[in-house]
């Protein structure tokens, strides 16, 4: 009779089984069975009434109900819970293709990003980055780079003067005579480079009345022996570093008051590749930079022995490589500072893997 | 420089397989650069023609139709041309010719075959200023021997080329041809020919019928000599066509011979009619306000730098600039004076600069050899009496300071190997200088180079060294690096480090122009100062640098908006300039913002003061201020909106302004801000150290003040700091209200504060206690009342 009762429970529960298709019901059956007043749990309290000898087999038969329940409930309740959290993993799917909510940056303006390539390239080889002023003396800017007043290569350089002997300087070569004249009571090898704004009384396609330029300039003992091959080299360095690998370079002797010898220094067109076109008025070349073995005249004015010292310097002008790094057609989108123009510089610059 | 290859040629063998552009690029190699080599005439398919029949056109009133013998053929030409006619000799463009006014084609015109053009000499491409009227009004008519079937520009000596050359300041010398030759010698390995200076002169000395007195320093060399009888006319073709292939219209024979020998030689000279001029020729200089009027009739008012030559009582002549009107030769002229002389190059230059820059000018300011000035006096006597029949008269007038000697330099292979890092033999080099014209002694090492007068800008080694180098090759010389000690390069970042900082935060860097309107230069500041201005500005409104950069990013804010760009954040690191007892310049760091600031693409906000704000004070923490600057209402510039602006302080000083423009500047919301960043950076900072951050958790509690409207927030906030000791870290200001729900003249002000021990975990009490503390000192200080409690 109690067995029968065991056996009522079973059946009853395959029945009821069938029966669950939410959580709420498998609770409810759970009640059912397993609570306070639940079938199996009510199975339990007849043991009481059990002979002794039968006990055991009644109890593992409970037991064994039991077992099957929890099986289902635990199998039933995994079944849901995932259910669940599927529907809740499908409610919070998103459209992961609409943009992202990113920060808006700014931007380097590309001459600086030019200016700060060249300061870690040569920082690179040892040179110092220099500064001096832009509101410069005739006498650093000119005089004491072997350029007396009056001298006809003055007109090379038209200049805006704010007195007989203050101008906005010319180029940034006036702070190579600043750096000799601070070291001539002992004077000691010189590696730097000066990048800065310079000015001239020019204004057309071509020419902005600023514009920045790096001054270069190397002064060792003579017994090192910097040479024009030196600067050669130095330059074919710094050419393909900052506007690309695959230039030509053309040296051609040229003059300059301060550098003897001195040269101008053309890198194929980057437009035509060198075969002639309207960028480069057909001859192939741009010009890029001047550069020369620095005068005795110079080193001598300000306080360098020129028997025991030489070495050479260079200045190219910054807006014309910045338009070739980047492609730039025209100057003076470099001084309207668009600001369509200037977000397109908002990226990490290209990198140079080690050679 | 214009070098025209025909009269170059007189002198020196160029080889004939070199092309015009060749030649030019080889000169650019050794350092002449070249902005144009091409035909003086650039035209094709040209023939010379006769005209042998000439109809009216059936539908025109002014065209004709002609038939043109070319020698092979005889074509139909239908021509416009008034003096188009039967028998004369032509230039006839066949089809397909290029012109510098495009291709000739075959065509119909009115209903009538045409084959091609018959030209005038404009059509040929000459520039005007050397043409006449009847070159351009009609057809060239060619003399009567013209060859038909020939090439008429050849016929008419005009073939010729021309290299248009930009030349370097130093090389005065290759303002000539004879200078040309040689630079062409040194390169094709050419001997330079000799100048043909022959002519008979009479039994008469000008010594004795002439005067030079010579009354400055500034004229060393001066050379008179005297023709008679010229025979004014036009130049023979090959002068004229020289002078116009170098530039230069050709006048008379008299005129053109002048500049003929002042192309050949480098030298200018300058003739006078002889019978207005006098018997005394005087140099000295002028006097200041003393008047000349010059050969283009203009009235020249003179200062005491400029160099005269005058007769006995005033000036007829600016020195080596321009001539006078008063001894112009003229067609009536018999007898001319000759001068050829050498004045002081700077003052020429300085002349010339104020009244006119001329060939001749050029010329003298780069300096003349003096043996080139006798030679340049007898090449003209050898041409007057060839070209306008002149009889020269004997001797010369000669007054002579100058040092003719020829320079030795000496040098070593070394020296030059040293500084060229090459590796030339002394056979090699002493080759070099021998095609240079360069004679050279070797004593042993040394080589003892005497250098040519012509070179004047040869005077030391290292110009020697660059002449070795140029006609080697500096292509040649393989590129290496120094080998020098090795050495650590520096450099300061911090400028890097603020230009980063300021990109991070969402600004576009830009770079604008120091110089702006004198106007603008006083505005964003109440510094006193003297503004620098420019002597001589390209334009007014550049004719001032900056002091304050606001101006400059105004200018570029107003040049974005008006392209409808509605976000604008930029900064520039500059200078800004002014005098103060001396010019001086300082670094500064501006910034500029409008229209939206971007947390994120969806999360923005219209820019206000406390946006820039936040982006001032992100920067100064970032460069390591923290907790040493304020922002104070003192001084605020009147161009800045009273209510929203402030100076900022750092260390206890002004080292800046922010705020927003005026609404009397500009009626858009713009934000700006401008720090002196030597100011700012000479404030030392401290290490940057790590602290021990807390093992103990914290606590945050919040609190709000209702306070009066015009308490400011600072105050309040050092108030709570200091009530607050040593565990309140931190002090966050998350609402402001003012509304409704306040009182008019008072505001809400809510604070998130932070409390911790490094030591150990707070209690309630402990917190409570500072916390009650801070409520009853800001009540006390500023009679607020704590909120919501």
């Amino acid at each position: 009779m109690k067995n029968e009762k065991i056996e009522e429970v079973k059946n009853l529960l395959e029945i009821d089984k069938n029966n669950i298709s939410n959580m709420n019901e498998l609770n409810d059956l759970k009640v059912k069975y397993l609570g306070k007043k639940g079938l199996i749990t009510e199975l339990n309290s007849l043991i009481k009434d059990i002979p002794n000898e039968e006990k055991k087999n009644f109890g593992q038969s409970v037991n064994e109900i039991r077992t099957i329940f929890n099986d289902f409930y635990e199998e039933k309740k995994n079944l849901f819970e995932e259910e669940l959290l599927n529907k809740k993993l499908e409610k919070e799917t998103i459209d992961i293709t609409l943009p992202g909510d990113k920060i808006k940056r700014g931007s380097k303006h590309p001459v600086n990003r030019m200016i700060e390539k060249i300061e870690d390239l040569f920082v690179s080889m040892g040179y110092d980055v220099m500064t001096g002023p832009e509101l410069e003396t005739d006498e650093f800017c000119f005089e004491r780079l072997n350029l007396p007043k009056g001298h006809p290569a003055r007109d090379m350089q038209d200049s805006f003067y704010i007195t007989d002997e203050y101008l906005l300087r010319t180029q940034t070569s006036a702070v190579q005579a600043r750096t000799l004249l601070a070291n001539k009571d002992e004077p000691k090898p010189i590696r730097e480079i000066v990048p800065g704004k310079t000015y001239r009384k020019e204004d057309d396609a071509t020419h902005s009345h600023q514009f920045c330029q790096c001054e270069g300039l190397v002064i060792d003992k003579k017994e090192n022996h910097v040479s024009l091959a030196d600067l050669k080299g130095t330059l074919e360095i710094f050419v393909k570093e900052v506007i690309g690998d695959n230039l030509d370079l053309r040296f051609r002797p040229s003059y300059f008051p301060f550098t003897e010898p001195s040269y101008e220094v053309d890198v194929s067109c980057f437009k035509c590749g060198g075969k002639g076109c309207p960028l480069c008025k057909d001859t192939g070349w741009i010009e890029i930079l001047g550069a020369g073995i620095v005068h005795p005249n110079v080193l001598r004015m300000n306080g360098y022995d020129p028997e025991k010292w030489g070495g050479f310097a260079f200045g190219p002008g910054l807006e014309r490589l910045t338009m070739f790094r980047y492609g730039i057609p025209d100057m003076r989108y470099l001084y309207t500072n668009d600001i369509r123009f200037l977000e397109e510089f908002d990226r990490k610059d290209d990198c140079d893997a080690i050679k | 420089m214009l070098l025209s290859r025909k009269f170059v040629s007189d002198y020196i063998d160029i080889p004939e397989d070199v092309d015009i552009k060749n030649l030019a690029l080889k000169l650019t190699d050794v350092g002449n650069e070249f902005d144009s080599a091409e035909k003086l005439i650039n035209a094709t398919n040209l023939v010379i023609g006769e005209i042998v029949e000439c109809e009216k056109h059936p539908d025109s009133d002014h065209l004709k139709v002609c038939k043109v013998n070319i020698g092979s053929n005889i074509l139909q030409i239908v021509c416009g041309a008034p003096n188009a006619r039967v028998g004369i000799k032509v230039i006839v463009a066949l089809d397909g010719a290029k012109l510098p006014g495009g291709t000739i084609k075959k065509g119909v015109i009115r209903g009538v075959e045409s084959n091609g053009m018959m030209c005038s000499i404009e059509e040929l491409g000459l520039d005007h200023k050397f043409l006449k009227d009847e070159d351009i009004n009609g057809i060239k008519e060619l003399a009567s021997d013209a060859p038909v079937g020939e090439d008429p520009i050849k016929y008419l000596e005009l073939d010729d080329e021309v290299i248009d050359f930009d030349l370097t300041a130093n090389r005065g010398d290759l303002l000539s041809i004879l200078g040309m030759a040689y630079e062409i010698g040194a390169i094709y390995d050419k001997k330079v020919k000799d100048i043909d200076l022959s002519h008979k002169e009479n039994n008469e000395d000008i010594n004795d019928i002439f005067n030079v007195d010579i009354k400055t320093d500034n004229c060393s060399l001066f050379l008179a000599k005297k023709a008679l009888n010229v025979e004014i006319k036009e130049s023979p073709t090959f002068i004229k066509n020289r002078l116009i292939a170098s530039g230069i219209r050709p006048i008379n024979n008299v005129v053109d011979i002048s500049n003929y020998v002042m192309l050949e030689t480098g030298q200018p000279l300058h003739f006078y009619d002889a019978d207005r001029l006098g018997d005394t020729i005087v140099v000295r200089m002028a006097k200041e306000n003393e008047l000349l009027t010059t050969l283009d009739n203009e009235k020249r008012v003179l200062s005491e730098n400029d160099i005269v030559i005058a007769d006995k009582t005033k000036p007829i002549g600016l020195a080596g600039v321009m001539g006078g009107l008063s001894t112009e030769v003229e067609n009536d002229t018999k007898n001319i004076i000759i001068e050829s002389a050498i004045f002081n190059n700077v003052l020429i230059r300085k002349t010339s600069n104020k009244i006119l820059r001329s060939e001749a000018s050029n010329r003298f300011e780069k300096g003349i050899d003096p043996n080139r000035t006798y030679m340049a006096i007898e090449r003209a006597a050898a041409l007057l009496e060839k070209y306008a029949n002149a009889t020269i008269m004997g001797n010369t007038v000669v007054y002579d300071k100058t040092d003719k000697k020829e320079k030795e330099i000496d040098i070593t292979v070394n020296n030059i190997n040293e500084v060229l890092g090459s590796n030339l033999k002394l056979e090699e080099i002493i080759d070099i200088f021998r095609r240079l014209g360069f004679k050279t002694n070797v004593y042993k090492d040394i080589i003892k180079v005497v250098v040519p007068t012509r070179r004047l800008d040869i005077s030391i080694k290292e110009d020697l060294i660059e002449e070795v180098g140029r006609i080697y090759g500096v292509n040649n010389i393989k590129g290496k690096l120094p080998i020098v000690p090795m050495k650590k390069g520096s450099y300061d970042v911090t400028t890097r480090e603020i230009r980063n900082k300021m990109i991070s935060l969402g600004l576009n860097e830009v770079l604008s122009y120091i110089l702006i309107n004198d106007k603008d230069v006083h505005k964003y500041t109440n510094d006193k100062f003297e503004e620098v201005k420019l002597l001589d500005p390209l334009t007014e409104d550049r004719n001032t640098l900056r002091y304050s950069m606001i101006p400059s990013l105004m200018k570029i804010f107003e040049y974005n908006k008006k392209r409808n760009i509605k976000d604008i954040s930029i900064f520039e690191i500059g200078k800004g300039f002014y005098k103060k007892d001396t010019y001086s310049e300082n670094n500064k760091l501006c910034a500029l913002m409008y229209g939206n600031y971007y947390f994120g693409i969806n999360n923005k906000k219209s820019v206000d003061f406390y946006i820039i704000k936040g982006i001032v004070e992100e920067l100064l923490d970032y460069l390591g201020y923290s907790n040493r600057y304020s922002f104070t209402k003192e001084d605020i510039p009147k161009e800045l909106h009273p209510g929203q602006s402030a100076s900022i302080d750092v260390a206890n000083d002004i080292v800046g302004v922010i705020g927003k423009i005026h609404p009397s500047i500009t009626k858009e919301d713009v934000y700006v801000f401008e720090i002196n960043l030597d100011k700012l950076l000479e404030k030392k900072v401290s290490k940057m150290k790590y602290k021990e951050i807390s093992k103990f958790p914290g606590v945050t509690k919040d609190l709000a003040f209702i306070i009066d409207k015009n308490i400011y927030a600072e105050e309040l906030i050092k108030t709570i700091k200091k009530a607050g000791g040593k565990l309140l870290k931190d002090i966050n200001i998350f609402d402001i209200y003012t509304g409704e729900k306040v009182e008019i003249n008072k505001k809400s002000i809510a604070f998130s504060l932070y409390f911790e021990d490094s030591k150990k975990t707070l209690n309630d009490e402990e917190v409570m206690q500072v916390f009650n503390n801070i409520i009853e000192k800001v009540e006390k200080t500023y009679n607020a009342q704590l909120r919501d409690k």
